[in-house]
This record gives C-alpha cells, structure tokens and sequence, in this order.
C-alpha cells in the first residue's frame, strides 16, 4: 500500500476512535477534553514529526525521551541561574541540534548503526541529566508564567473550544516539515538515500550531510518537545521525564505510514498517527479501563494496524488472483 | 511448436533421435495486470540437449521458466513431464521431481558453507541434529558432478561468482534433476569461469540432461545449443537448429527484423584539447600502474579487458567516487581532481554505473524522480523543486530516448532493463556532462534496445560529447568505439584503433599477450 493509502487508513481509524468514544461516553466531546487531547497531541507530534527524518532515511531515533528530558532538565536550570527565557530557549536548542549532530557525524564519520548510537545517547543523556541535578526536580518557583503559555495558553478560541499554543506550534512545525519533506530538494535528496544510498550518492546527493541534517531536525524538535513538555507541566522529574517518549514518536511515525526500511513518509500521516495514540489513551480514561492497561491497549492497536495493513494488501492480491482464475475458467 | 520432426543432425547420437519429449508445454498462457506475458507459448525439450530459449527482455522467458519450474502458474495450456502432465504446485515439488531452475540472481546464504547451501532444507537429521558427515558426503557428491574443485566447506561469501555459480547448479542437480533450467548463468562470470560451465553443461548433456539455457549472448547460445527457442512479445518467434542455429537469423527472431548494418561513423580526432585527459593517474587499487589516457571532444572510447583488469575503478576514480593516489586529471585543459560525485557532475561528467540496480536507479520510485535526482539542485525554486519543470524535462526524456513507460509516474523498478538503463542516462545526460562515463552500457539489456542505446551514444557524440565506455562484450567495443583501450591488471595493455580492431587482438591484450582462442563464431 502507498503513503497514500497509509495516511488514509490511520485516519479512518482515527474516525473510528472518536466515534467509538464519544457515542460510549459523551464527556468526550467537551471542550475541555477535546481541547486536552489536542493538547497533548499537539506536543507528542512534534517528537513524531522529528522521529520520522531519521526513519525516512532508514535509520532509527532511539534517543529522543532522553533528549527531552535533558532539555525539559536544562531549561529551568537555566532560566534559575539567571538566562533570559529567549538566551535559554536558544541554548536548549542549540544543544538539542548538536547532538542530534553529533548521532549523525557519528553514523555518517564513524560508521555506526544509527540504533547502537541512539541508543547510547537514550543512556547518556538521561545519566547526565540526573547527575547535573542532583535528581532533583526542577521548577520555575511560580514565575515565567508567559513562557509558560507557550504550553498552557489558549491564544484564541473557536467557539466554546479554546485552541491550545502547542495546536499552533504544530501547524507551524508540520507546515515546515512537510514542505520540506515533500517539496524541497533536500527532502527528495533525504527520501533518494532512504531508498538507496549508493544510486544516491552516485547520483551527485550529499549523502552524509543530508544523514546528519535528518538526526539534527530529530533531536532539534525533541529538544522544542522537551521544553514544551517542562513548561506544561512546570516541575520536571530528571529521572522520569520523557521516559519511553521515543517510542510513542516511532510508534506515531509508523502508524502514520513511514516505512522503517526508508523512503517512505508523510507528515501529515505522522500527526495522524500521534492523534491517534493520544486519543487512545484519553478513550482508556474516558471509558474507564484501568490505565494499567495503557501500554497493553497501545501496542494491541499497533499490532492490529499492522495486522491489517498486511491482511488489506493480502486480501487486495488475492483478489487479483481469483480474476485471473475466473477468466482462465472462462477461456477453458 | 510446428517442428517435431526428428533431427538427424549427426553429431550427438541415437538417444536424441529417438527419444519422445522429456518436458513439454503447448498453449501455455499467462496473463499480468495489463500485459499478456505469454500468449499460446509451446515448448519442447528432449532428454540430453541443450534447449536455448532467447528473446528480448519483456519477451516473456522469465515467466515461461517460472511456469515450468512450479514457481507460477499458467492461465491455460498444458504441460508434460517425462508423459505425465506436470503441474508443479512449489519450485520445490518441481526440484524434488527432477525440475530444476538456477536463478539469475543467485539465491545463496552467503554465510553458510557450500556444502550447507547445497543440503539447504534437505538436511539428514538424526534427533533434529543436522548429520554434518553426511552433508559433507551429499555435497562433494553433487560438486563433483559439476568439476567444482572447491572445498565444500568453503563458507559462500569466499567464493568466486563461477564457483557460486556450480554450486547454484549443484543445488539444482542434487535431488536427480532430469531437466535443469539456467537462466543467465553467465552474466558476472569471467571468461575462464564460463567456459568451465560449458564444459558442464555438456557432460550433464552426455548424461542425458535436458539442459534449458536461458542467455542474451547469442554467442554462447551458438556455441553451445543443439536448438533454439525464440521468444517475441510473449509468443512463439521461431525453433532455430542446425543450419538455421545462426546469429542472423536469432537475432531476425529475435526482433523480428534484419540486424542493424555496421555503422558508417569515422571520426577524426582536431587540434584542440582532449576533452578528458589523464595523466599518470593512479588509482587505489592499482597504484603501481600510472594510466595515460585522452579523450577527444566527440570522441567514443572502449575500454577493454577481463573482469578485474580496473576499468570500474579506473571510472570511478575519474568520476571521483574513489580517491586516486597520485598523478593528474584535466578536462578540456582545466585540472580536474573531484572531490566527489557532486563536483565531478558540476565539473560535467557524469557516469553511468555498472549496477543500475545497486548503483543506479531508485527503484521503488517514479520515472520521473530518478530521471531528476542528479539535477533537482539546479533547477529549484528557492529551497523547493520546481515540480513543473521536473514534469517537462521528465517527459522530454523520455520521448527523447524513446523510454518505453506507461507514464512519467510509472515505477522505475518495473520497466524492462534496456528502459531502465535509458532512464540512468537519461538522468546523466539532464545533467549536460562534457564527458560521459559509461560501466557496461548494455549489460542486461536486449538487442534491440543496444541499437538504440548505440545509435543515441552516436548522435551524442557527433554533438560533441565525448564518450568513455568500459564494455565486457567484444562485439560492443568493436560496434560502437572509435578506439579501444585494453587494461590489463590495473595498466593499459595496448590502444587498438577502430580500423584494425578485431576480437582476436582485443583478447591478446586483455589476456596480457598470450594468444587465446577466439571463442566467439
């Protein structure tokens, strides 16, 4: 099946959802839920639209929940030694894209398989994390509540449904991403070398700078998750913080139809997919099954899309084959 | 198939004579999506000949061997093995009755011995535990019954493509195949290699075999079989045997016309500078071998000689793909040292690999994205591709060179192999080169199609772009260059100009001067 068909496919099942949701619990269309979900959609598909670049060229992004909670860690260790919110907002990023640089140089330069690299960095970044802060949380001490609004605020509203910031920060993002992706040379360069590195390499595309660019936009937008993330809950536990997010971002990229041997994506597919995952989850709370369950709830849709992803294009080819057997009946 | 009658061509014996067919098929038809691939196909084979089944690529060959060996199945028609009618259901119930088919891409696990890939899914077990003697036992059996001479406990991935090759066969022949199919088997064997496999070909012939061999080389097709069965869009074009077995009238068969007349090109080199010139260049490979060579403007150079002589290596130092380790390249008087791939097609070369598949195309893609991957930097709008100039140079392309696809949007990968190595140089040529590089500019592609390609490499040149080619196939080199240069072991062996090329040269060069039988009739 196409990227296509993917996105169209997880956003039926997205209808699915929020019509199974809804008709068994109608708390689901409050505006306060709606407006959380969107919420919360808003930030985990940001770590999703970062975790497909590296996807798209074949690799793999294991290190985003710990760049998260490094970033979400830093911030208000810097805004308490005395930065300015923009200098500190700057500084995370800046050191969010140069370890996303770092996996790349690391991959490209040294030759290392991009899960062993970013799985090194999940268990680096999370220690440092925890060693700098003594293990201590960190707040802002009730202050930078207008920074905090990047996160919590509600800008503006349609109708009694008040848009979360981070809505719009994920339009911005997406908008850019998908450009990008889509429209852009470097975009065809990222999806030529997830197909084939070597035809693309000989046909002239700067192979490493274009891997190191996919990890640095990775680890750039988790390092925008993380901050987000630490000014929406506004005290930040290092040794939990981001825990596991790298793999609702995968689990986003896939469901959204990036295909993990590469080439393969769609941004729009992507937020699909982190919608998706947080309905779930909000369906879990709505319809009262022990959040326990979660991960379990989780992963059994995973599996089952993919379940039906293979059974749709089965059933598409036998279909295929039994007209060729009727028409073969036919002529005998 | 109209010609049943009994052939009393002298030479191999009686049995042949007399015998009934071994493997059959009348009417065979499949149909794909859109495409008939075999229309009403027959076919007959008898016990100990070798059956050639030639025919362009998309003429339907490759679905014919998946019907007889089990791997697909017909829409209609029949087919008869040893009187019985045969309907194979797997590529394994077909093997295990005396049906073989070796792949053209080889299918072996490259980290097992041989011996282990040859006992593949027949290992002898005792409580579950492979029987390791036993395989060692089955295996040198088998190997022996081709000549290998390797160790069969020789991991794959040691082993020389000819080895990979028997032990391929071996495979085949291990469960008592009475009919083995080959297809291709000598497209990335060297000389010496295939001409071990003729030798094999021939005993498993004079053991009674039915050898189906499956080649585009219409020289090993005369050399080595007793008949020859053409394919053309997917019907029955012709049985050639005996006095009819020649290259004019297979390759009138094949496409369905007279071969092409030699062509009329001379060239004559001018006064200016080469449009590529080496000098002393040494590449990683063969550093003690400095390689002077020039190219003139509109000139068509062949680069000849054995497989591992460093044509590949020579070309891609050019192109930049490998670091050369000392001496100096100029184009067209300027100093020419690319960094890569990138500043080498900035400078305007372009080469086209010889792997379209590994090294050339994308193909899970468009026509269109792997005609525009190498120029999407110059014709962008801002940071964006410019969507609709891609359209247009893709469509130009392709009536250009005369790509035969559905669409631009049709993918890559599912196009016959002459259209997809015309969509590599399409892509090269966007790029407007000065001087084209070419790595075995029609390995895998039909007949007619190499006319094609010929003629569009002519008219390119008479335009003034200089052409250098690195060709295994003698009757290319001396078709289409204007000079042919020999390397041997990494070094230039000698320049046979175009007037007094002959095969029999090429190959005392290439060889490194020992004369060599001319092996091509």
């Amino acid at each position: 099946m196409n990227v296509r068909g993917k996105v169209l496919g997880i956003f039926a099942l997205l209808v699915v959802i929020v019509i199974v949701t809804g008709s068994l619990n109608p708390r689901f269309f409050g505006a306060g839920n709606l407006e959380n979900v969107t919420q919360r959609t808003a930030l985990f598909g940001i770590l999703g639209i970062g975790a497909a670049f590296p996807i798209v060229t074949g690799g793999i992004d294991l290190s985003i929940g710990a760049v998260v909670g490094l970033s979400a860690t830093l911030l208000p260790w810097l805004l308490d030694a005395g930065w300015s919110a923009p200098a500190a907002l700057l500084m995370v990023l800046l050191v969010g894209a140069s370890l996303g640089a770092l996996h790349g140089l690391c991959i490209t330069r040294l030759g290392l398989q991009p899960f062993v690299v970013t799985l090194c960095g999940l268990l680096i970044y999370r220690g440092v994390a925890r060693q700098w802060t003594g293990d201590q949380t960190q707040g802002f001490s009730g202050l930078h509540d207008g920074l905090r609004s990047l996160a919590t605020g509600r800008p503006f509203s349609i109708g009694a449904f008040d848009v979360p910031a981070p809505l719009l920060i994920l339009l911005v993002v997406g908008l850019l991403a998908g450009l990008f992706l889509g429209r852009s040379v470097w975009g065809r360069w990222l999806l030529a070398l997830g197909r084939n590195p070597t035809a693309a390499h000989y046909a002239g595309v700067p192979v490493n700078r274009m891997t190191v660019v996919a990890y640095v936009i990775s680890s750039l937008l988790a390092s925008l998750g993380g901050i987000l993330f630490a000014l929406d809950v506004g005290s930040v536990q290092p040794a939990s913080m981001g825990n596991f997010y790298e793999l609702y971002a995968i689990a986003a990229a896939v469901l959204g139809g990036c295909s993990l041997r590469g080439g393969e994506g769609s941004i729009l597919g992507v937020i699909l997919g982190a919608a998706v995952m947080r309905l779930l989850y909000n369906s879990i709370v709505l319809l009262g099954i022990p959040s326990q369950l979660e991960f379990a709830i989780v992963g059994g849709v995973l599996l089952l899309g993919a379940i039906a992803d293979e059974t749709v294009r089965r059933f598409a080819q036998n279909r295929r084959a039994k007209e060729r057997a009727r028409a073969r009946s036919d002529t005998t | 198939m109209t010609a049943t009658s009994l052939s009393p061509d002298g030479d191999r014996g009686a049995a042949r004579v007399l015998s009934a067919p071994l493997l059959s098929a009348h009417g065979l038809t499949r149909r794909f999506p859109g495409v008939l691939a075999l229309d009403r196909v027959d076919l007959e084979g008898r016990v100990g000949e070798v059956l050639a089944l030639v025919g362009e690529n998309g003429a339907g060959k490759s679905t014919l061997l998946k019907l007889l060996a089990g791997v697909d199945r017909p829409d209609s028609g029949e087919m008869q093995f040893e009187g019985a009618p045969w309907r194979p259901a797997t590529p394994r119930a077909a093997a295990s009755s005396g049906v073989a088919l070796v792949h053209q891409e080889l299918c072996l696990a490259e980290n097992l011995s041989a011996a282990a890939n040859i006992a593949l899914g027949r290992e002898p077990r005792r409580f579950g535990l492979v029987k390791r003697a036993e395989v060692r036992e089955f295996a040198r059996a088998a190997l022996d019954r081709v000549g290998a001479r390797f160790d069969p406990e020789s991991l794959v991935a040691t082993l020389s493509a000819g080895e990979r090759q028997l032990v391929e066969i071996a495979k085949g022949l291990a469960e008592e195949a009475r009919v083995l199919i080959l297809d291709e088997p000598t497209s990335s064997l060297t000389m010496r290699e295939t001409e071990r496999l003729f030798e094999v070909v021939r005993k498993l012939r004079s053991e009674g075999v039915l050898v189906i061999y499956v080649s585009h080389r219409l020289g090993e097709v005369l050399e080595l079989a007793d008949r020859a069965i053409v394919l053309r869009d997917g019907c029955n074009a012709g049985m050639l045997e005996g006095d009819t077995l020649t290259r004019a009238g297979l390759v009138k068969s094949m496409v369905g016309r007279e071969e092409a007349a030699v062509r009329g090109r001379s060239f004559e080199a001018g006064d200016g500078a080469a449009a590529l010139e080496l000098r002393a260049l040494r590449t990683e490979d063969w550093p003690a071998c400095p390689v002077n060579l020039a190219v003139a403007p509109g000139e068509i150079v062949g680069l000849a000689g054995l497989v591992g002589a460093g044509r590949t290596e020579l070309l891609e130092t050019i192109f930049g793909l490998r670091g050369a380790v000392g001496g100096t390249a100029q184009l067209a008087g300027q100093p020419f040292a690319p960094s890569g791939p990138r500043a080498a097609i900035a400078a305007g070369v372009a080469l086209v690999p010889e792997d379209r598949k590994e090294h050339g195309l994308l193909l899970d893609e468009p026509v269109r994205a792997n005609l525009a991957l190498a120029t999407l930097e110059r014709r962008r709008r801002g940071p964006l591709v410019d969507a609709a100039a891609e359209r247009v140079v893709a469509e130009s392309a392709v009536a250009r060179l005369g790509i035969r696809t559905s669409t631009i949007e049709q993918i890559a990968g599912t196009l016959s192999g002459g259209n997809q190595q015309k969509v590599v140089i399409g892509r090269w040529l966007e790029t407007a080169p000065r001087v084209l590089l070419l790595d075995e500019p029609t390995r895998g592609v039909d007949v007619g199609a190499r006319e094609e390609l010929y003629a569009l490499l002519e008219d390119l040149a008479k335009a003034g772009l200089s052409v250098l080619f690195a060709s295994s196939d003698l009757e290319e080199l001396l078709r289409l260059a204007d000079r042919i240069v020999v390397m041997h072991e990494g070094a230039i062996a000698g320049e046979v100009l175009r007037s007094e090329a002959n095969e029999t040269r090429v190959m005392e060069l290439a060889t490194g001067g020992s004369t060599m039988e001319n092996k091509d009739a």
